[in-house]
């Protein structure tokens, strides 16, 4: 006798949440351990419930399952991802190609069965299968403390590269992330500005630029951010900036 | 659009836009070619138009009047009386303003009648093409090719709704799949004819009970239609999509979810259908809705040509789709 699978299942609709507790039900050694309206909350609730499967909804607001089963990538244990969906096309052809686990809505008890059965055997989920799928993350996860910490972007006033680490600074504190700031600047080139080669600032919280005298006594440009008294040097290559403002 | 005769609809305004667009055209084309220099060319045209204008408008509002008759007639009927009518209007015109002015440049009227007929003839066999191009055959199997398709997705995620229902409230589940097998009904048959304003409304009404089930709080709508003319004659399925576009990119995204409004009111003989929703930028990606706009767009067309429009804005966080059709009952 396996030992129950803890299971979290995410969806924003509450009848197809509990289409899938009604099906679970007539499952054996398995128990819901949490149920979350979007992949935000469902990361968050995994932290305290542990879950050793989460059954993800692909399109859900605030943070969809192809995002949210990214972050659960950091998450201790790592739990075995299973999408759910109604009609994906895009999505189904890349975890097709990929063996990713997915189970069509609406969804039969058989094919769910099967899919906890095989859930046992914890199969590392193929992430280079979500590349293609993902859009621009809505949040940054962090690594804390044997926590994840979830920074929605969109409250990230810099990034800066320091050795081998990444601050991510936002109007409360700072964190720290292991990614390069070349794919960060990739993937959100839209949000932020690289005013040096170690600095992308966000757009958003860029208030405007200032000259000022450095410690060699030289005149420098600076960008003065919204929310925090700092100021971020801009590098001689990047001066053009100050002038198309 | 559908109708016995092949001469063009002369109650359109667009059939009239295009008259006087392509002889206005033509007589710019017959100053150019009288005027010995490019500084001819204006006073050239100028002159022509004193009397090609008249001859216009004469023939215009005569033809909107006389069309009821016109159609009825056999084609070669009608054309043979259109040609003779415009050469009438021609002799009439240049006999007239012969008496008062003098022109310098003005064929006489013997040429002035055979340039006319000419005219005619262009302008004749121009919508002969264009009729053939939207030919009844043709324009049927374009609007069965249009037909409003759902998205899958909505299918999928209604028939996992009910499913949830029936352990639990097999009342409501009942109630879920007759509007089901309702709204299946509509976008299987074939949707040509235009059906009233009010049908449209409880299809859309039908379509939103659905989508609250799944949705629940998350969708609000607010109806502002107390002035809308129930017995307006639409295309049906004009207005469902739409509504199913604002769901999908306007509510679904949302984890609060938001308020859809729609408002349908007549001004000026037209009838005005407004949806107006949420949007936000950064989480919508619009290949499908732009599908749909397409579809309708093009379904509008066909039926009231140019006297219809689609017009679709996002602004302050909220996208708004804006149709104008001509007010039939």
């Amino acid at each position: 006798m396996p030992q129950t699978l803890k299971i979290l299942i995410a969806d924003d609709e509450a009848p197809a949440r509990s289409r899938i507790r009604d099906l679970l039900e007539d499952i054996e050694g398995i128990i819901i351990v949490a149920e979350a309206k979007n992949g935000k909350e469902a990361i968050e609730l995994a932290q305290t419930t542990k879950p050793d499967v989460m059954l993800l909804d692909i399109r859900m607001p605030l943070m969809d399952g192809i995002e949210a089963a990214q972050h659960a990538q950091k998450l201790e244990p790592k739990p075995t991802i299973i999408f759910t969906t109604a009609f994906d096309a895009y999505a189904i052809k890349a975890f097709d190609i990929n063996a990713v686990d997915y189970l069509l809505k609406p969804i039969r008890l058989e094919r769910l069965q099967i899919a906890i059965d095989k859930a046992h055997a914890l199969k590392p989920l193929p992430m280079e299968a979500l590349k293609p799928l993902q859009k621009m993350r809505s949040h940054l996860s962090i690594h804390e403390r044997g926590r994840v910490l979830l920074v929605p972007i969109d409250t990230v006033i810099y990034l800066r590269a320091e050795l081998k680490y990444i601050t991510v600074r936002t109007a409360e504190r700072e964190y720290l992330i292991e990614e390069s700031l070349t794919h960060l600047e990739a993937e959100f080139g839209e949000r932020f500005l690289r005013l040096h080669r170690n600095c992308l600032a966000a757009t958003d919280y860029i208030a405007g630029y200032e000259k000022r005298l450095n410690e060699a006594n030289e005149a420098q440009w600076v960008a003065l951010l919204k929310g925090i008294p700092e100021t971020i040097a801009i590098s001689r290559r990047q001066q053009h900036l100050v002038r198309e403002t | 659009m559908r109708k016995n005769s092949r001469l063009p609809n002369l109650h359109n305004l667009g059939i009239h836009l295009r008259i006087l667009l392509i002889v206005n055209l033509l007589a710019a084309m017959a100053a150019i070619l009288l005027s010995k220099q490019l500084s001819d060319f204006l006073p050239l045209l100028a002159e022509l138009s004193t009397v090609v204008q008249p001859v216009l408008l004469l023939s215009m509002l005569s033809l909107y009047i006389l069309y009821p008759f016109l159609d009825k007639l056999k084609y070669w009927q009608g054309t043979t009386a259109i040609m003779l009518l415009e050469i009438a209007f021609t002799s009439f015109v240049f006999i007239a303003a012969n008496r008062f002015f003098a022109f310098d440049s003005i064929p006489e009227t013997g040429r002035a009648c055979l340039l006319a007929a000419i005219v005619t003839a262009i302008v004749l066999y121009y919508f002969y093409l264009q009729e053939r191009a939207y030919s009844p055959a043709i324009a049927e199997a374009r609007l069965q090719a249009l037909q409003a398709r759902i998205r899958p997705h909505f299918l999928f995620n209604s028939i996992n709704a009910v499913l949830s229902l029936i352990r639990s409230q097999p009342k409501q589940a009942e109630t879920a799949l007759e509007d089901m097998a309702d709204l299946f009904r509509v976008l299987m048959s074939e949707n040509r004819d235009l059906v009233p304003l009010a049908q449209e409304i409880s299809l859309c009404h039908q379509y939103l009970d659905l989508e609250k089930l799944r949705l629940e709080d998350r969708l609000k709508i607010t109806w502002q239609i107390d002035d809308m003319p129930s017995d307006a004659m639409i295309p049906p399925l004009i207005m469902q999509p739409l509504l199913e576009n604002a769901v999908y990119h306007g509510i679904e995204p949302m984890p609060e979810g938001g308020e859809i409004i729609v408002k349908i009111y007549t001004k000026f003989k037209e009838l005005h259908i407004v949806i107006n929703n949420p949007y936000s930028p950064q989480n919508n990606h619009h290949t499908g809705n732009k599908m749909a706009l397409k579809n309708i767009k093009e379904r509008l067309k066909l039926h009231f040509d140019l006297e219809s429009s689609l017009k679709a804005e996002a602004r302050n966080n909220r996208y708004e789709v804006h149709i104008r059709i001509p007010e039939k009952i």
